[in-house]
């Protein structure tokens, strides 16, 4: 058992997703980093699918009950084991009764944490992933609250402690350059609203959540309206309302809206988008569709390498 | 990653039957790499694993099914019968939308209670329907001031749009009244009521009959009728 002692300011409880409901009006959730939750989960032993904690700029602290492992991958951030520093994207043997403290996040936004065994909730709609507007998933379908009780699922034996190289720990860089295909609707920009859409920073607002990355900057100007009869909405794809302002929608995001999209950034650079702190500048950079297939290849490809797992189906 | 297809440009229900019957044909081909799909007026986006099915050949794929897209590749609609209470505390917009379109409130209800709506999609939040068929007589532009909270089950007007808000969330249509219904129930084993092609009519019920229901949908015994 995991009690938790202070929960941090959203932490919820996450797994890949579930998929199959958007038409129906419910997102899939997961981690906003899916690749620091599978490294995580990898580091300890668990499928990439098993269920952990995804943290959002400061970490909880918890007990364990039992000896366990866990490893804590994402935003960068203090961790201590008993008062004493421990490392993130490394395997932690903790035992029973040990205390563990995840700080404010240095850099990035989302700390993961993985539990061996992976932690038991109750599936929704096939996931166990949280999705706190629809109050699904995950611990009764909210955020941790202190005093709460999580268990483990049984691990089938204990994962070998393991340290993931420094090459392989992505970088959380201070103006990431987001890669994104035009479209659907870039024809109702003007030439000048793309132009710096693709040539200035924007910076990430406060307000952004797992539903969308809130974000500032020159004016995306619209040649004709911001409305559109409304349509499906891409993991990825950045809405411009009519302030001409950028939204680019997550992993909680609506399933239809009414706003023009601009572009859709690639799924390989939703994690990267997903630790931009707020008060943090980014940068748009348009691919060709194909160059997004072969980018998404080459992060399928890194992610099956890292911490010697398979990929997730 | 996903692409939109875009059968029409316009919100008609000649368009989005082509759309869900798009829909219908992909999951009865089952084709291949295709992850999940959302229909909504005019569009179907679908979500698609590249490391299954490359880009072009499902363009290809849905080029050709998107031909075969008609009415008559359709199952029978479902036909949902929702109770739907319009006291005044309940619907507080109704006699403020009855005197704007020159009728009594009961003749607005009669109306509204008397057509068959037919759910184009469901999306934005979980279960919300966006539905057609509201007759022209009972068309209002939205409130010029959106309200920042509407409760669940509200039954709302806007425009030739009628919707039934799925969980407490902003709105800008004309509240009419409510359902005891959920249409999102996140503790049930299926939480979503209504499906996109639904066939949808509202009962109406006074007061006491509402809050009967409503005790039922509470207890977790009610049931709407459904043929």
């Amino acid at each position: 058992m995991i009690r938790v002692t202070d929960p941090g300011p959203q932490t919820t409880v996450q797994d890949l997703g579930r998929v199959g409901h958007l038409r129906s009006g419910i997102p899939p959730s997961g981690p906003v980093d899916v690749r620091a939750f599978v490294i995580a989960n990898r580091l300890v032993g668990n499928p990439d699918n098993a269920a952990g904690l995804e943290c959002t700029v400061l970490g909880p602290r918890f007990t364990v009950e039992q000896a366990c492992a866990i490893a804590v991958t994402g935003a960068e951030a203090p961790v201590t084991v008993n008062d004493e520093p421990a490392a993130q994207w490394a395997t932690l043997e903790l035992a029973r009764g040990a205390s563990v403290r995840i700080g404010a996040a240095r850099a990035g936004v989302r700390i993961y944490v993985a539990f061996s065994g992976g932690l038991d909730v109750p599936a929704a709609l096939g996931s166990r992933a949280t999705y706190l507007r629809g109050r699904l998933g995950g611990l009764e379908g909210r955020s941790l609250r202190r005093g709460d009780v999580l268990t483990r699922l049984s691990a089938p034996a204990p994962p070998l402690a393991r340290r993931l190289a420094a090459a392989q720990i992505p970088a959380l860089e201070k103006e990431p350059e987001i890669r994104v295909v035009l479209g659907p609707q870039a024809d109702r920009f003007t030439a000048e609203g793309l132009a710096a859409f693709l040539s200035s920073p924007y910076q990430m607002l406060p307000q952004s959540d797992r539903m969308g990355a809130r974000l500032s900057g020159p004016r995306i100007t619209h040649s004709r309206g911001h409305d559109i009869v409304s349509d499906g909405i891409a993991l990825g794809a950045i809405q411009v309302p009519g302030d001409g302002q950028p939204i680019v929608l997550l992993v909680d995001r609506q399933s239809t809206g009414g706003y023009t999209k601009v572009a859709t950034v690639g799924s390989f650079d939703i994690g990267r988008i997903g630790q931009v702190k707020p008060g943090q500048p980014v940068r748009f950079r348009a691919v060709e569709v194909a160059e997004a297939h072969r980018l998404r290849r080459q992060w399928v490809q890194a992610l099956a390498e890292a911490a010697g797992g398979a990929v997730a189906a | 990653m996903a692409l939109s297809v875009e059968l029409g440009d316009e919100i008609s229900v000649e368009t989005n039957t082509r759309v869900r019957a798009l829909e219908f044909l992909i999951q009865q081909k089952g084709l291949e790499g295709v992850v999940e799909t959302v229909p909504s007026f005019r569009s179907l986006l679908v979500y698609y694993d590249p490391g299954r099915v490359g880009y072009e050949t499902l363009c290809a794929a849905l080029g050709a099914l998107a031909e075969q897209a008609s009415t008559a590749v359709l199952p029978p609609a479902r036909l949902v019968e929702l109770p739907c209470c319009y006291d005044p505390e309940l619907g507080p917009d109704l006699e403020a939308a009855a005197q704007r379109l020159g009728m009594t409130p009961d003749e607005l209800i009669r109306l509204h209670s008397s057509a068959e709506y037919l759910v184009y999609f469901v999306g934005f939040t979980p279960g919300l329907p966006y539905m057609a068929g509201v007759p022209e007589r009972i068309q209002l532009p939205r409130l010029t001031t959106p309200r920042v909270k509407v409760p669940a089950g509200s039954v709302g007007l806007g425009g030739a749009q009628f919707c039934i808000y799925s969980v407490d969330s902003p709105g800008g249509y004309w509240l009419l009244g409510r359902t005891p219904v959920r249409l999102y129930d996140p503790e049930s084993v299926e939480p979503t009521l209504l499906r996109a092609g639904d066939r949808v009519r509202m009962r109406p019920v006074d007061r006491a009959e509402y809050d009967a229901i409503l005790a039922r949908v509470e207890a977790r015994v009610y049931r709407p009728v459904i043929a």
